[in-house]
């Protein structure tokens, strides 16, 4: 298995592209905090968001019935899945039954997740990714690389050349605004085409049983108002208890995600469209496991704003792929190896530790806190490599004896200066792979100390 | 056992302590909320202009260019506009595709982010007009301006069944290379008239 380190080195060789993204994301990091600051009670909002979602984690099932007896009167129809195969197959059964051979989705990392478009497109059904992004990745077959942002790593160029063989444009053309508008028309003639839409859910509301989809492009709109069949699909931990908590995740969301106040579009559905059909798909997916995790149960509070990725110094050095999951970043570190651990055993050490993800979390999650949990976990588990075992054994083993430290300390000052820098610099050392190690003093701290005048 | 029921148990043997709901915390109050919701709606790409009466929007819309220009216009403000589109005749949503201006009545704006709530109830016999039109004109009520979500949550009593949707500004993008396209998939542009005339219900 290849793990984070090694595909992150992939990404890192283009030295230029990676400054690139590292900066584009930091640029949308800056135009969160101008938003956060502008909310003089930020931190209260996120107290309250963190405090809403962990009451609701409390009784998930009970508003999870509340929300299905409110739906159901509302005229929607509720499924419930267990994994992702059971949503495919619930998704492809609504339109199978309806001769649906044309389907439009906006943005659901659910769906991702479940890997329901190879699914639908293998049973004779054509799915078009809807949100411009997510097109582009689509058109490109590749999955997103960031949540919020799908097409980040691409360049305009890129995308220009993608376009002229795909959709027709002129060739080299690489303005954003002519690739859009190229993008308009022929996602428009996929929605005037489709006869049903699919979205996400990013809110659903126990008490009232509708929901709430955000979008700036106004895709899930699209594909929601025009053909009669609209599918939602959602987690099971996208629940939230009352109408007034929408306001606290609201006034968070879109600052944390991209910046802006709010997106453009907020679609509340309570029921099918005028002589269309509305279903939710209710999905746990390893959900309800992760629940009863408590270390690591707090990060199914996520809301999907991407803060976490657009902060955290790895993945903007790296890019979404090196993680190799649907969510990637610092959330995507915990949820891929919380439901495979020895697939993503990698993940939770794609991180500094310097808790900056923490920092910007609008749910406030214990990121760093949780992935520094995780690393124990994966070593009481021996998924760790055994030489990183060995080595961690070791260390520990010297640290915990004075003597021993001194020793090994006063050893290394002395001969390390003196050993050829091939056998310093040598494959053993990942250290010193791109950088310099710092000159060894030569006298250690305690003996600096020891001099200082009483 | 049904899948629902699975799910439900597994949720309930693995749930966490009880942990209460926290109050609801003090938010911004602008001392202009008018002026601070123009602000943010401008800055989101949105076109802001304050009107004494409905005669003035006629006046002000000649200066709107996407208007000035437009062919088929849909009004769903009664008594107002140049409308020429009879949406009652139109059977399939997919009819609207072609309208250059929509006219919808909002019911009220928040000062914080520009955002309009617009309740299904405004929108005619098909919801898709207000993403569908190339470009939009909305009309609010001077002084249906709240602080910040929590006031407009206070305020929505959704329709059930039904929609209502949030609108702050015209539609755009930002996944090309992070520049920012106005004009995505729904309207190109946004035009908000505040009027101090009571509107006509």
């Amino acid at each position: 298995m290849i793990g984070h380190a090694d595909k992150a080195a992939l990404f890192a060789a283009n030295e230029e592209r990676t400054h690139w993204h590292d900066q584009a994301l930091w640029f949308v990091r800056l135009k969160r905090d101008r938003q956060a600051e502008s909310i003089p009670e930020w931190e209260a909002l996120r107290e309250a968001a963190s405090a809403i979602k962990a009451h609701t984690l409390s009784r998930l099932a009970d508003y999870l019935e509340e929300f299905e007896r409110n739906a159901r009167a509302n005229g929607i129809q509720v499924h419930w899945a267990r994994d992702g195969a059971e949503h495919n197959a619930i998704v492809h059964r609504i339109l199978a039954d309806r001769g649906i051979k044309r389907l439009v989705k906006s943005k659901s990392m659910l769906t991702e997740e479940c890997h329901l478009n190879p699914y639908l497109e293998a049973r004779g059904i054509e799915v078009t990714d809807t949100d411009l992004g997510e097109r582009i990745v689509q058109l490109r077959r590749e999955p997103p690389s960031h949540i919020v942002l799908p097409a980040i790593h691409l360049k305009k160029e890129d995308i220009g050349e993608l376009f002229h063989k795909e959709l027709g444009t002129a060739k080299g053309a690489s303005d954003p605004n002519y690739l859009t508008e190229a993008a308009r028309s022929h996602l428009r003639q996929k929605f005037m085409a489709a006869q049903a839409g699919l979205t996400g859910v990013n809110f659903a509301i126990a008490e009232t049983g509708g929901f709430v989809v955000c979008t700036n492009e106004g895709n899930a709109d699209m594909g929601t108002s025009l053909p009669p069949v609209h599918i939602g699909c959602m987690g099971v931990e996208k629940i939230v208890p009352r109408t007034k908590d929408l306001a606290v995740f609201l006034r968070l969301l879109a600052r944390s995600a991209t910046g802006q106040p709010v997106t453009t579009y907020t679609t509340h559905f309570h029921g099918p469209m005028r002589g269309g059909e509305l279903h939710v798909v209710i999905v746990d997916n390893g959900r309800s496991a992760i629940l009863g995790q408590e270390t690591f149960r707090r990060s199914l509070s996520c809301i999907r704003c991407g803060a976490c990725m657009n902060t955290c110094p790895v993945f903007r050095r790296s890019g979404g792929y090196s993680y190799g999951y649907t969510v990637p970043g610092p959330i995507g570190s915990l949820l891929a190896p919380l439901r495979d651990p020895s697939n993503f055993s990698s993940l939770p050490f794609a991180s500094s530790l310097c808790g900056s993800c923490s920092d910007v979390c609008p749910v406030k999650i214990d990121l760093h806190h949780e992935l520094y949990a995780f690393r124990q976990e994966l070593v009481r588990q021996k998924i760790v490599p055994f030489h990183k075992r060995l080595a961690m054994a070791g260390l520990s083993w010297v640290l915990m004896r004075t003597w021993a430290y001194r020793l090994t300390g006063g050893l290394m000052r002395r001969i390390v200066p003196r050993l050829p820098r091939a056998l310093v610099y040598g494959p053993w050392n990942p250290w010193g792979r791109q950088r310099e190690l710092p000159q060894m003093p030569r006298e250690s701290f305690r003996d600096l100390i020891r001099k200082e005048p009483k | 056992m049904s899948s629902r029921d699975v799910i439900l148990a597994a949720l309930r043997r693995n749930a966490p302590p009880a942990s209460p709901l926290p109050q609801a915390a003090t938010a911004i109050t602008y001392a202009d909320p008018e002026t601070q919701f123009a602000e943010v709606f401008s800055s989101v790409g949105g076109k802001f202009v304050r009107v004494a009466s409905l005669a003035e929007i006629d006046t002000e819309l000649g200066n709107v260019e996407s208007y000035a220009n437009a062919r088929n216009i849909a009004s769903l403000v009664p008594g107002f506009g140049r409308a020429n589109v009879d949406l009652a005749a139109l059977k399939d949503p997919h009819q609207l595709e072609g309208i250059d201006v929509a006219i919808i009545a909002g019911e009220f704006g928040v000062a914080e982010n520009g955002a309009v709530w617009v309740p299904g109830s405004v929108l005619g016999p098909h919801r898709a007009i207000f993403v569908v039109a190339q470009h939009l004109v909305l009309i609010v009520p001077a002084g249906e301006i709240v602080h910040t979500m929590h006031q407009a949550y206070e305020r929505i009593r959704f329709e059930r069944p039904g929609f209502g949707v949030f609108i702050s500004g015209p539609s755009k993008t930002a996944d090309i290379e992070q520049s920012l396209v106005i004009g995505a998939h729904g309207a190109r542009s946004c035009t908000l008239f505040l009027v101090v005339e009571r509107l006509p219900t």
